[in-house]
């Protein structure tokens, strides 16, 4: 048998495994943040700590019936939570935990990132559609504008980052920041000292509009509870509401980890420290913390904020910053 | 609103908002006739949580009727309890105590302060922030805790007695309640840089849901909602009953009319019902805490009396017909909150359904009161 | 004043009484009581001055008259009586035989019965001085029907609604007199002192 194969398939069943496990950990870690920025424990129960907290739930979820909303499309329907997963999923693929671990190291793997990523949008837009809910399709309607008014400034100061590394390979981008944590893209003092100037901002506009995309809070309007129910999954039960869930928390971890590799060194150690996986791992778990923080301190965005936020604010700042990036590497 | 609804032209569409939603606080129901985003109409459906306690009223003794005051507005349910006594009592002529009339607003006061907390941390709920809720619960369980001694529960106060109370309180519960004024005052400067200042927040509250002076009068606005709007109106100032008038306290008002308005005199009124309870135990006098001659049935004289207090949301008010009997003949009680949710459709027209949530937190919706 | 002023104004709307009463022993401070169509132009005087609703009330006053009719029977029977046991003294003291009482004249073929009404009770307070207005009207109980004033106080629309929902009064001219706070499709009153659920 072809060995590639074989490789091919094992790098599909550890993905899988990792994405699945990885979510249930972000849940349980999302509990615990929660509870202890809110003076209570949170899980602990279940296992230690409630550790397997995730797991209970992941088990009630499945032994839970899928009901179908009456006149709701039941292909669609159905279709969009898998939607969701796949994208996801196949995002990991390019993903660079170390030098070694990474599926494929594909040249293009930026770009192709963002293009399985946006497919998800789409699976939000379906599953909204497809409930025959007036909340699920308000829904959808924000989830979709709300990710083309951020897609553009994200993509816009990844280009930044393209341009000052000169490649779109993920691995490449992040061999180029090694040596220490003056040559990590956020504030490349050891490599480019005009560019201390511009991605700072950078690494802002991107984290934000990673937040965005990914409908967390504060710019959760795609299910914003309190206004809309549920949003796109309110009429999803068990396993259906499950994935969704899982996605979201995979997306974070996508967005987290682009952050990682395109400004903080990916799997690069601060002081040119024994470069690994952990490095990633440990980068990648703090943003995300990052991430729950905002959630459980700020209140919600309105829909039009978001949009004035986008397109007011990020998108010239973002041209501003590609202008000055281009200026800054002819000059320096 | 059928007109607007079946128009097909205008692509609008009907949105039932409750009586099962997380923001509509329990089981109010507003018809929305929508377009995208925008309200076009709001038409609150009420009566899911209606109970007729007027009837009530009629088919049970005077004293028997106490009860149910801590079931209109549970969450203030002591300041019920003192309008109701207090009409009863001007009714029938009963003179109460002074140490009873300062352990009333004592207990009222610390009612209030867990109402505005609840409402503080509810409200953020709606706009998207958990935390504060949790926060705030840690306050209001302290009072909850403080109020359980004296009253013998926790949320559906039935304490007041006509001519006095259920019981005294002791030396434990003022120093609690001491303790507690000192602890939520540190913990105030908290709430503000952790909530009020959050730019999000101001950005959401600031400007949405005006209400002008105007329309206060012609809905019969009361309570904090009239008092972010400028108006400085509050029963316990402009029409004093029990011993407010000895009490050193000011009534905060905003003159912008908008959420951040009412916000702000929420926030306010807890520093100043702090400073009444802070003043009453101080003051407290001794004596007894029930008259002496109160009849053991009370028959209020043939005629119609009206008392108001000021609750929580706004100028509870109870009006009594007596026709010499044990019973009430009519009973009717005047909800602040059902006035002031009265104008929803009037401010909700052409908002996103996002302002609506925020304009109507900021009324302080407790259902069971509208409904009665 | 304003108690003045707002008394002057509704005394010119020539009601039917009109009295200042004790705050601290009723709650409010002035008494008006009108017939039903002088209803909203009293509104609208107390609308000039500043005066905002607080409530409308309705009353019942189911058998009010019956029982007036019965307590002034009582009130002749017991003076009839009275006369015939003073005209017994003073036969007896006389000494003469006692001559035969008069017949107890018939009350109900008397006193004619008037028909029950129910009252519309409006409160009314103000934002900046402590008065409280107390307007109120009676319409026949067989057909209560009486004037909105929802167009002067838009608030008053629910109070109307809720007092039509209890009493089955009909407030002319209002926009919705749908149930509000009872089921939609209730047809019963239950604040009626006859209903029977």
């Amino acid at each position: 048998m072809n060995p590639e194969i074989i490789r091919v398939v094992g790098y599909v069943v550890a993905v899988i495994a990792f994405v699945a496990l990885n979510a249930a950990m972000l849940v349980w870690m999302e509990r615990k943040v929660a509870g202890h920025i809110q003076r209570r424990i949170g899980p602990k129960e279940v296992g230690p700590f409630g550790i397997l907290q995730s797991f209970a739930d992941g088990i009630k979820l499945m032994t839970k019936q899928l009901i179908v909303p009456e006149g709701a499309d039941v292909l669609l329907f159905k279709v969009a939570p898998m939607l969701v997963m796949i994208p996801a999923i196949m995002c990991f693929v390019t993903i660079p935990f170390s030098e070694q671990l990474a599926a494929r190291n594909i040249n293009v793997g930026l770009l192709l990132i963002f293009a399985i990523a946006s497919v998800n949008v789409f699976a939000l837009l379906l599953g909204g559609w497809a409930s025959n809910n007036k909340y699920a399709v308000i829904s959808a309607a924000r989830a979709v504008s709300q990710n083309v008014a951020y897609e553009i400034p994200m993509l816009i100061t990844a280009i930044t980052v393209v341009m000052f590394t000169g490649t779109m390979n993920l691995q490449e981008i992040v061999l180029g920041q090694a040596g220490g944590f003056w040559n990590w893209n956020i504030f490349p003092v050891g490599k480019n000292i005009g560019m201390v100037v511009v991605m700072p901002i950078s690494f802002l506009i991107f984290f934000i509009c990673s937040m965005a995309e990914t409908n967390r809070a504060p710019f959760d309007l795609g299910e914003a509870e309190s206004e809309l129910v549920a949003g796109f999954h309110t009429e999803y039960a068990g396993m259906g509401f499950g994935l969704f869930f899982l996605g979201e928390y995979a997306n974070v971890f996508i967005g987290c980890s682009l952050s990682v590799i395109l400004f903080l060194g990916g799997w690069q150690g601060p002081f040119g420290l024994l470069p690994g996986v952990h490095w990633f791992l440990l980068k990648v778990y703090f943003l995300i913390f990052v991430v729950m923080w905002m959630r459980w301190t700020f209140p919600r965005t309105t829909f039009y904020g978001l949009l004035n936020l986008s397109w007011k604010i990020l998108i010239p700042i973002s041209l501003f910053n590609l202008v000055l990036t281009g200026a800054f590497i002819k000059v320096f | 609103m059928s007109e607007m609804a079946c128009d097909k032209h205008k692509e609008t569409f009907v949105l039932n908002m409750g009586p099962q939603h997380p923001a509509t606080h329990g089981v109010l129901r507003v018809k929305l006739v929508m377009d995208g985003e925008y309200i076009v109409e709001a038409e609150p459906v009420l009566g899911y949580i209606h109970r007729m306690h007027e009837k009530m009223g009629e088919n049970r003794t005077w004293a028997q009727f106490m009860p149910n005051m801590g079931r209109l507005d549970y969450l203030g349910a002591l300041s019920y309890n003192h309008g109701y006594a207090a009409a009863v009592e001007r009714a029938a002529g009963i003179a109460v105590p002074e140490r009873a009339e300062y352990i009333r607003v004592m207990t009222v006061e610390l009612n209030r302060i867990s109402s505005h907390l609840l409402w503080m941390g509810a409200y953020l709920l709606d706009l998207g922030g958990f935390t504060p809720l949790l926060y705030a619960f840690d306050d209001r369980e302290k009072i909850l805790d403080m109020l359980e001694r004296v009253t013998g529960s926790r949320l559906t106060y039935c304490y007041f007695r006509f001519g006095g109370l259920y019981n005294d309180v002791d030396d434990q519960f003022l120093a609690e309640a001491k303790g507690f004024v000192a602890r939520l005052r540190s913990r105030l400067p908290m709430y503000h840089t952790l909530v009020t200042k959050n730019v999000i927040l101001m950005q959401r509250l600031k400007g949405i849901g005006v209400i002008d002076a105007d329309m206060c009068r012609r809905y019969g606005v009361t309570g904090p909602v009239a008092r972010g709007s400028g108006l400085n109106y509050d029963v316990r100032k402009n029409e004093p009953y029990s011993v407010y008038p000895q009490f050193d306290f000011d009534v905060p008002v905003y003159t912008e009319g908008d959420s951040m308005a009412r916000y702000m005199v929420r926030m306010d009124e807890i520093e100043q019902s702090l400073r009444i309870v802070e003043q009453a135990i101080d003051g407290l006098p001794d004596g007894p805490v029930m008259a002496e001659k109160v009849p053991k049935i009370v028959k209020p004289p043939k005629g119609d009396y009206y008392h108001a207090v000021e609750a929580a949301r706004g100028s509870f008010g109870v009006r009594l017909v007596s026709n010499g009997t044990n019973t009430p003949y009519r009973m009717k009680l005047r909800s602040p909150t059902y006035s002031n949710l009265s104008l929803l459709a009037e401010v909700a027209k052409g908002v996103t359904v996002a302002d609506a949530v925020a304009f109507m937190g900021s009324l302080d919706l407790v259902i069971p009161e509208i409904d009665r | 004043m304003l108690r003045d002023r707002i008394k002057t104004a509704l005394a010119a709307l020539s009601p039917l009484e009109i009295t200042e009463t004790d705050h601290a022993k009723k709650g409010y401070d002035l008494d008006v009581q009108v017939s039903p169509d002088q209803v909203p132009a009293a509104a609208e005087a107390i609308r000039q001055e500043e005066f905002f609703i607080e409530a409308v009330t309705g009353v019942d006053w189911f058998g009010e008259q019956a029982a007036i009719v019965a307590e002034a029977a009582k009130v002749k029977a017991a003076a009839a009586k009275k006369a015939a046991a003073a005209a017994a003294a003073a036969a007896e003291a006389g000494g003469e035989a006692v001559p035969p009482a008069p017949a107890p004249e018939a009350p109900a073929e008397e006193a004619e019965l008037l028909p029950d009404v129910m009252e519309v009770v409006y409160d009314f307070s103000h934002y900046q001085e402590n008065c409280r207005v107390v307007v109120r009207t009676r319409v026949p109980r067989d057909n209560p029907e009486l004037p909105t004033i929802s167009s002067i106080f838009q608030g008053a629309n629910w109070h109307e609604r809720e007092t039509h929902d209890f009493f089955g009064i009909r407030f002319l001219g209002h926009p919705d007199l749908t149930p509000l706070l009872l089921p939609e499709d209730a047809d019963f009153h239950p604040l009626l002192k006859d209903f029977k659920a």
